[in-house]
């Protein structure tokens, strides 16, 4: 997939950085990078711009990424946009709440890029 | 409720070698900076950043980081590929994202813990002249050099 417009949400932003440039040293084609610093500044992101791919961490302040994967679907814009969880909570119950809210993909802090890579790529193979 | 089987005394003599992991495998993977342990945590004179990560749940107490101002820029400047003299206040986020980084690799590498136990949004101070008034009972401490430089890392759990 080509021309890729992500979202990426974490309350840090050294985090959203270094985000992106894994998401560039993956190789993947990226037109655009949106960032949001929570799950309601996400929403809003999502309400009024197009993205292919949104990348969210879990605990942040205001709205966390599992109340923000619940309410996605809301979201006319959002339709088929795949979530993928990058987060420090790396527990199976963790993950497993992550997956049954609509998150397509799950990666622990820390990582590599070439762990995004593996997570985000069959997303985006699957959607296209 | 505590889970026994995590705070038995023989469960916490894992406690250090696991933090040690889990903070080198956070430097290891985001500041591709491999290291070096300390046989004894250093003296935290000068280590004037301090961020902090509570955890509440089955294990409940705060986790620390303390290094110094130049330490905390040089983690900044590997995160983002910056120099460190033009890391201002990303300095502080970064020391917070790492803090938060050791946490949860640290609780998920304690069997039964990840579930169990939340973590808070990281807190960063500035300055040296403060003290923490908390209900630690018991704490674990491990020390670095990182671009030769001490760290401090710093497990205080309630029981």
């Amino acid at each position: 997939m080509d021309n890729i417009r992500a979202l990426i949400v974490d309350d840090s932003s050294v985090m959203r950085k270094i985000v992106e440039r894994s998401l560039r040293q993956a190789g993947l084609s990226i037109a655009q990078v949106l960032e949001a610093g929570n799950g309601a500044e996400a929403l809003a992101t999502v309400q009024s711009n197009k993205v292919d791919l949104i990348l969210c961490d879990i605990n942040m302040p205001v709205m966390d990424g599992l109340e923000f994967v619940k309410q996605l679907p809301g979201v006319e814009n959002a339709k088929g946009v795949p979530v993928v969880m990058i987060t420090t909570e790396g527990s199976e119950g963790h993950v497993v709440q992550a997956l049954s809210a609509g998150a397509r993909g799950y990666i622990r802090k820390p990582f590599t890029p070439d762990q995004v890579k593996e997570h985000v790529l069959p997303v985006l193979e699957s959607r296209s | 409720m505590n889970n026994p089987s995590m705070t038995s005394a023989r469960t916490r003599e894992c406690w250090l070698p696991t933090l040690q992991l889990a903070t080198q495998e956070v430097f290891d993977l985001m500041l591709a900076c491999p290291l070096e342990g300390t046989p004894e945590p250093p003296s935290e004179e000068g280590l004037d950043i301090t961020a902090m990560v509570g955890l509440a749940g089955q294990l409940c107490g705060v986790l620390s980081i303390h290094c110094s101002a130049k330490a905390a820029s040089h983690m900044a400047s590997r995160m983002l590929g910056i120099d460190p003299e033009k890391a201002g206040p990303e300095m502080w986020d970064a020391v917070g994202e790492i803090c938060n980084m050791i946490a949860g690799n640290f609780k998920n590498k304690i069997s039964g813990l990840g579930d169990g136990c939340m973590l808070s949004v990281p807190t960063v101070i500035t300055g040296g002249d403060y003290n923490v008034h908390s209900m630690v009972n018991d704490s674990i401490q491990a020390g670095f050099l990182f671009e030769g430089g001490p760290v401090v890392v710093c497990l205080e759990v309630h029981n």
